[in-house]
């Protein structure tokens, strides 16, 4: 952790105004994220990913987001209109989403995409450009990326894809990336090369992350700290390597759900939600 | 009145709970939640109120009618729309106003009649192409592609030269040209349905092809079929009375929206009621067929 | 291996045009015993699955299933003994039909009477409430949708079921109620299973036994015990079980 705070949140709030009544998202989550790995967890709907989007400004329609403050870097976001928003969003304030497959723009190959994403933010010749985005795809350790530049998304492995995804996120070089279950969708041994590229880059390039996931053993050994929410609420936040000690019972039920190769039981505990957590 | 509130809240609830308790209360109660839900599109109620309009015009022609849509009154010849003669009359002294209410039926019947005969015939042959794949695909397909190289009213000119000029030939021949793109429609459909996984799980429990077919997948391409039809309604609508137009659909003196154009035509410039009521007419029932399949689309395609 | 097995594949190849997705792949599994199958994406692991329950016809070799020798194209008879839970609960259910319906319609097929009892107790067997009924899918959550995939399952009474991927698509604490009901299941009804999945601690919960599979082949078969021991034979087999433990930093 780092005594200087990249992100600041305060009483975020979004809330969806369906005709059936105004559902809450996330209701008053408050933190602060330094130059660290910050871990969200979750279960579907406990309002993790809305948090991130909340923070890039990508609500869809009927939501709306409010906060005491969210400041980044002395600004704060909530006042600030929603061109300013958006030239932050890629440039300082970056995203990696679930499925590279969706993310990608299936008509252009992965490296004019890279080199755009650069281009948006910095003033920089075509040539430039896709010099920046091949030692980028060389950072995210693509073996020949003369080669992969011309190759169309859909030629692309999931792992492979979501290095290109990484490396059109970083290529601006933002202060704070947010991963959005950055590795669900590959298998084990994939995801573990992307999550040490995302790893180092993050490390080496002082970043701060914040990495929400539904997978209490990868935010375990991947973060430094994690926010556990449920709900939409923060129940607890705590370093990761002390998970294992939670003391929160939302924490200790969700840990003692899952199936365990070192203790075996013939019944896996269920989770008994308390309204009073959300109270 | 507090009472009537009372008994519609206690259907409202009976109708959105989420614990039917019967089947037929499941159903309905999922079809009112479609209502509820095309409620909120004011442009397809207004379509619907249309098509419901036109439904309730036909049904009670002879009520609304003041005049025989057939007496000609040779002393009445091209009046100008006046109280007696709300849309005037034409050159033979009929009253238009009688004449657009009664061609409400010819109408209705001409797309009735397609519709009856292209839905299920573009359903079947489409879900079957689509579900087997192979051969089966290969020969319904081409068989349709054949169709759909002509241009429909093309098509449909040269079956009503063959067949004879007249109303059930004008029909014979836009449903001979408009079942192709539902069986396009349908096979799409079918061809991502029959990958499904609640499709595997019928053909894991011994369902038979035919059963698998005619339960599993075609309830799943009747929406897109419903709003295509809507949509094609317009079409229907405006083939019949082109082939009107062109002496070739309803005959004289059967008050069909087009012919009544094509006989005002001569008039246009000096009387120019004779062609524009009808020609109004279709237009308004056209955008109501567009409109009401518009809200369907929202509300059926929602899954 | 023996001849009384539940399930016996000998040389099993599944070819779809030039990609062969499953090489010469034999197992067994004894009747009652629950047996996983662990693999990465294109391992081939669903495959050999669909084989199994005749939704894939384009394989070649041996299999014996409750000691018959299947052809490509099952009889319905089998299907009272064989029946498969999905992956997705959302793909695998029909969007326009109720609980109900879904669970009516197997009965329907075999011709078995007493229907109106036999969902009944269905729907008790897995834990839905009977006001869930006349429910359409969009109106149940993952884990209520799985659990109808379960007792459609199960309403053919079927000896041996086939588990693919059951709970990936669900959260942790709604796949252990899930993983909990089959359990359960399994020892009322002395069901035969085999579970799919990519999750180790999932199938080393569920399973005596598993196979570990890669590019279309079986690398190894290990016991439950070995696997929490730590102590699988070949390299790949410990390296997947290495990268299921979560991320390591170098230094």
């Amino acid at each position: 952790m780092s005594d200087q705070a990249l992100l600041t949140l305060d009483d975020l709030r979004v809330d969806f105004h369906t005709p059936t009544g105004i559902v809450n998202a996330v209701r008053g989550l408050s933190f602060t994220l330094g130059r660290e790995r910050l871990g969200i967890v979750g279960e579907s709907g406990s309002g993790k990913s809305m948090t991130g989007r909340a923070i890039l400004d990508l609500i869809p329609h009927p939501g709306v987001v409010t906060a005491k403050r969210m400041g980044f870097r002395g600004q704060n976001l909530t006042t600030m209109d929603k061109r300013a928003r958006r030239k932050l969003r890629g440039r300082h304030i970056s995203m990696v989403m679930q499925d590279p497959k969706f993310s990608l723009n299936p008509v252009q190959t992965v490296g004019d995409q890279i080199a755009e994403a650069y281009r948006v933010h910095h003033r920089a010749s075509a040539r430039e450009a896709k010099e920046r985005s091949l030692s980028m795809l060389e950072a995210v350790q693509i073996r020949e990326p003369a080669r992969v530049y011309d190759l169309y998304p859909h030629e692309v492995s999931g792992g492979m894809g979501q290095r290109v995804m990484i490396a059109m996120m970083l290529i601006a070089e933002p202060e704070i990336l947010i991963a959005d279950e950055p590795t669900s969708a590959l298998d084990v041994t994939v995801q573990l090369q992307v999550l040490k590229i995302l790893d180092d880059l993050v490390t080496s390039r002082g970043m701060g992350l914040i990495f929400i996931s539904h997978d209490l053993h990868l935010v375990k050994s991947f973060c430094d700290r994690v926010i556990v929410m449920y709900g939409g609420k923060a129940m607890e936040t705590l370093p990761a390597s002390e998970l294992d000690k939670a003391q929160h019972p939302y924490t200790r039920g969700l840990l003692g759900c899952l199936p365990d190769l070192d203790h075996p039981r013939e019944k896996l505990a269920t989770l008994n939600r308390d309204p009073a957590w959300l109270a | 009145m507090t009472d009537q509130t009372a008994t519609s809240a206690t259907w409202h609830a009976w109708l959105t709970t989420t614990s039917p308790e019967s089947r037929r209360q499941a159903k309905l109660g999922q079809l009112y939640r479609q209502w509820l839900a095309f409620r909120k599109n004011p442009a397809a109620v207004v379509g619907l109120a249309i098509v419901v309009s036109l439904l309730l015009i036909a049904a009670f022609a002879p009520l609304i009618a003041q005049h025989d849509p057939l007496a000609q009154a040779l002393d009445q010849r091209l009046l100008a729309p006046s109280a007696k003669h709300w849309f005037g009359t034409d050159a033979l002294g009929r009253d238009i106003f009688s004449r657009v209410v009664y061609g409400a039926r010819v109408t209705l019947v001409i797309v009735m009649l397609v519709v009856i005969t292209v839905g299920p015939v573009g359903l079947l042959i489409g879900c079957a192409a689509g579900y087997f794949g192979g051969w089966v695909d290969t020969v319904l397909m081409r068989i349709t592609d054949v169709f759909l190289a002509f241009p429909r009213l093309v098509l449909a000119l040269a079956f009503v030269a063959a067949l004879g000029p007249g109303l059930e030939n004008a029909v014979i021949a836009i449903a001979v040209t408009a079942w192709p793109p539902y069986a396009r429609v349908a096979r799409a459909e079918t061809m991502i349905i029959r990958n499904a996984d609640y499709i595997s799980a019928m053909r894991l429990q011994g369902a038979s092809q035919m059963r698998i077919v005619l339960k599993h997948v075609v309830p799943m391409c009747m929406p897109s079929l419903i709003v295509r039809t809507t949509f094609d309604m317009a079409g229907i609508i405006i083939t019949a009375a082109g082939l009107g137009f062109l002496g070739l659909g309803a005959q004289p003196p059967i008050p069909e929206w087009g012919a009544m154009i094509s006989t005002g035509r001569e008039q246009i410039f000096d009387q120019w009621w004779v062609a524009t009521f009808p020609g109004i007419a279709i237009c308004v029932v056209a955008l109501g067929f567009n409109l009401l399949g518009d809200g369907l689309r929202d509300v059926l395609d929602a899954r | 291996m023996s001849t009384n097995s539940a399930i016996n594949v000998d040389k099993l190849n599944v070819s779809f045009g030039d990609s062969h997705v499953v090489k010469d792949l034999s197992f067994a599994v004894e009747p009652g015993e629950s047996y996983g199958v662990v693999g990465e994406s294109g391992s081939g692991k669903s495959t050999v699955l669909r084989v199994l329950a005749g939704l894939n016809r384009d394989w070649s070799g041996e299999v014996d299933i409750l000691g018959k020798r299947q052809p490509k194209i099952r009889d319905k008879a089998f299907y009272r003994a064989v029946q498969m839970v999905f992956q997705d609960p959302y793909g695998s259910l029909h969007p326009k039909k109720t609980v109900d319906d879904t669970l009516a319609e197997p009965l329907a097929i075999h011709g078995i009477r007493d229907a109106e009892a036999k969902i009944s107790r269905a729907m008790q067997d897995v834990g839905l409430p009977t006001s869930f009924r006349f429910r359409y899918p969009h109106q149940l959550s993952g884990g209520q949708r799985q659990r109808v995939a379960i007792a459609r399952a199960l309403v053919l009474e079927p000896t041996i079921l086939l588990l693919d991927e059951p709970t990936s698509a669900l959260d942790v604490s709604i796949q252990a109620e899930v993983l909990n009901l089959l359990q359960a299941l399994r020892h009322e009804r002395k069901l035969t299973y085999i579970l799919v999945s990519h999750d180790l601690a999932v199938v080393g919960h569920m399973c005596e036994r598993l196979l570990v599979m890669q590019f279309g082949r079986g690398v190894e078969e290990m016991t439950a015990t070995t696997l929490a021991a730590r102590a699988p034979q070949t390299a790949y087999a410990q390296q997947l079980l290495t990268a299921s433990e979560g991320f390591r930093r170098a230094g």
